[in-house]
């Protein structure tokens, strides 16, 4: 789904979903969901940001780490160049240390603006950072998740995330620390067969993609028909996969709570500064 | 014109061999001894056209020829090699939650008079077993069993033995109603739970997240012949280029060989095939193996309980190319 296209002045835009006017101030206020229709439309990892942690809590980590083209890939260097370009960042993930009223966590956000919010070997080395650093500070992650899977422009590197992101997530989980994942649009393949899904607590927003194979994948194998609500957070919410749908606003709230419920018993470790 | 089916390029090979087998068949029958010499002669000649060409031929695959290779239908899969490899197989099945998944085996056995548990992707040969076998393409209650058996090596200290060789997971409605992504990274996280020594063979296809889900092991082997990749070649193709039909472009720029996973540093080992592949002579192909297998096992096997786990974490921590 397309982002809301801008109408004139930029005082307005339309919904990409139910194509009604809205109010470009009151539609930021809503955090980019729809007034009319209650799409959540895509938002930047910034944005992610802001509306998720404390104000001015966020300190980025890694923000350097950029891909080469270790295959050789065609156009790769040039899509690659294209979406850093657009998004001002090197790769699809963004992560740090932030807090959520008050508390110090290990966080993670991904772009979906920057190639579909793929996960090569940038993205892969981010997100178990992330969860590295979760670990040794003895403080809980968070990953906000929005990605079509690996990143096929880098081949069996991008596979080989999965086992690295994973094998971290695994360490969190065997020493009691707490990993919580938001899937937002889209959460799918590479990503969710790995880390998204070995989190302790899923949280999903409304009508978000969440599925194993894209659409033209499964086409490829021969899946055709399909129900309704297939891939959707709502389809993966009724058949146990995940913990709880809740619309955007509830999502800083339900984060907080889950933060103070499970990391209640961990001392944080002093951090160097 | 590079050949889209495995049928069609190994066709003249297995019009030579046909033409061997008719003249074995002469020299049996022949009376006339300057006959039946004369046919030795030609039987001759003709075999070692032969084994030029399947020298020639598989000593220079294309990436595509190599996929091709790999999905062949007469490849040994992963209870030939169980069969050929180990001692008694006692196959383990059902994943004690749902059903029973076929497209991968699994069951305890012994390597040289050790215990080890052995995990596996298996396809069929004819149509009833490649139904049975869902085409290799395995089901959350597949991956929910290797977990099952993943625990149980590690509860009887038994090393853990991975085949793999799959188009891909399960795609279709019911595996994503049952979870097959949970399915995958569970076991993934599984496997990097065990302080039992974990090696993995690439038999044949290493279809992304199907193979990654019981390939998180402590040493990865590849056959000659095999592909390990993110995705299909014709997925690729369908999505970068909307052309399923470019998938010998896409296996070229996805370095889906042996040769190139092992160059990335992804790689422990490629296995030598015997000359023509795999399925030329299956019981060498499976002693290659195993005599791998000792060797990766017995280094393994020196090491302490929480080395191995540490060391695999370490194998996977290192994989990405960035700066």
């Amino acid at each position: 789904m397309s982002a809301p296209k801008s109408t004139g002045d930029g005082a307005f835009l339309q919904c990409s979903n139910c194509k009604k006017i809205l109010f470009t101030a009151e539609f930021e206020q809503l955090l980019h969901v729809c007034p009319h229709c209650g799409f959540h439309h895509r938002i930047s990892a910034q944005t992610r940001i802001e509306i998720t942690f404390d104000p001015g809590s966020f300190e980025e980590h890694d923000k350097d780490l950029r891909s080469g083209n270790p295959l050789d890939f065609p156009d790769y260097t040039e899509k690659r160049e294209a979406a850093e370009q657009k998004t001002g960042g090197f790769d699809s993930v963004i992560s740090g240390i932030a807090a959520i009223e008050g508390r110090p966590v290990s966080v993670a956000v991904t772009d979906f603006s920057f190639m579909g919010g793929s996960m090569g070997s940038v993205a892969g080395e981010k997100i178990t950072r992330t969860l590295e650093r979760a670990l040794e500070r003895k403080i809980p992650a968070i990953i906000v998740c929005a990605s079509g899977g690996a990143r096929m422009q880098e081949g069996l590197l991008s596979l080989m995330q999965m086992a690295k992101t994973t094998a971290a997530a695994e360490r969190c989980a065997r020493h009691g620390v707490p990993y919580f994942a938001v899937f937002t649009d889209p959460t799918m393949a590479g990503v969710l067969a790995s880390y998204a899904s070995v989190a302790d607590v899923i949280l999903a927003e409304p009508k978000v993609m969440v599925g194993f194979a894209g659409l033209r994948v499964s086409k490829q194998a021969g899946v055709s028909k399909v129900p309704d609500d297939f891939q959707t957070a709502e389809f993966a919410l009724a058949h146990g996969m995940i913990d709880r749908v809740a619309p955007r606003k509830e999502l800083r709230p339900i984060l907080a709570t889950l933060v103070k419920l499970f990391g209640g018993h961990l001392a944080p470790a002093k951090v160097k500064k | 014109m590079i050949a889209r089916d495995f049928n069609e390029w190994e066709k003249p090979l297995r019009e030579l061999e046909e033409g061997l087998a008719k003249l074995r068949d002469r020299i049996d029958k022949e009376r006339d001894a300057a006959s039946k010499q004369e046919a030795e002669k030609a039987l001759e000649e003709l075999t070692r056209r032969r084994d030029n060409i399947v020298a020639a031929t598989y000593s220079n695959l294309s990436p595509w020829e190599n996929v091709l290779v790999s999905r062949a239908p007469s490849r040994p899969y992963a209870l030939d090699y169980i069969s050929t490899i180990f001692g008694t197989f006692v196959e383990l099945q059902g994943d004690r939650r749902f059903g029973a998944d076929h497209a991968i085996v699994g069951g305890a056995t012994s390597l040289d008079g050790t215990p080890v548990m052995v995990v596996g992707h298996q396809k069929g040969r004819n149509i009833q077993e490649r139904q049975l076998r869902n085409f290799g393409y395995a089901r959350p209650e597949g991956y929910r069993k290797a977990i099952r058996l993943f625990d149980m090596a590690e509860r009887f200290r038994m090393p853990v033995i991975t085949f793999v060789d799959t188009p891909g997971a399960d795609a279709g409605v019911e595996a994503e109603s049952r979870g097959i992504s949970e399915a995958i990274a569970a076991s993934i996280a599984k496997m990097f739970e065990l302080t039992v020594p974990v090696v993995s063979v690439i038999i044949g296809e290493g279809g992304s997240g199907g193979a990654i889900g019981i390939a998180a092991s402590n040493r990865v082997l590849m056959l000659e012949h095999s592909i390990y990749s993110v995705i299909a070649p014709e997925g690729c193709a369908a999505i970068l280029w909307r052309k399923p039909e470019m998938g010998p472009q896409a296996a070229q720029a996805l370095r889906l060989t042996a040769e190139s996973a092992k160059e990335l540093g992804l790689i422990e080992e490629i296995i030598p095939e015997p000359t023509g592949g795999a399925h030329r002579d299956p019981v060498a192909a499976a002693a290659a193996v195993k005599f791998a297998l000792v060797n990766h096992l017995g280094q393994l096997a020196k090491m302490k309980p929480d080395a191995v786990r540490d060391s695999r974490y370490d194998r996977f921590r290192r994989i990405g190319i960035y700066s």
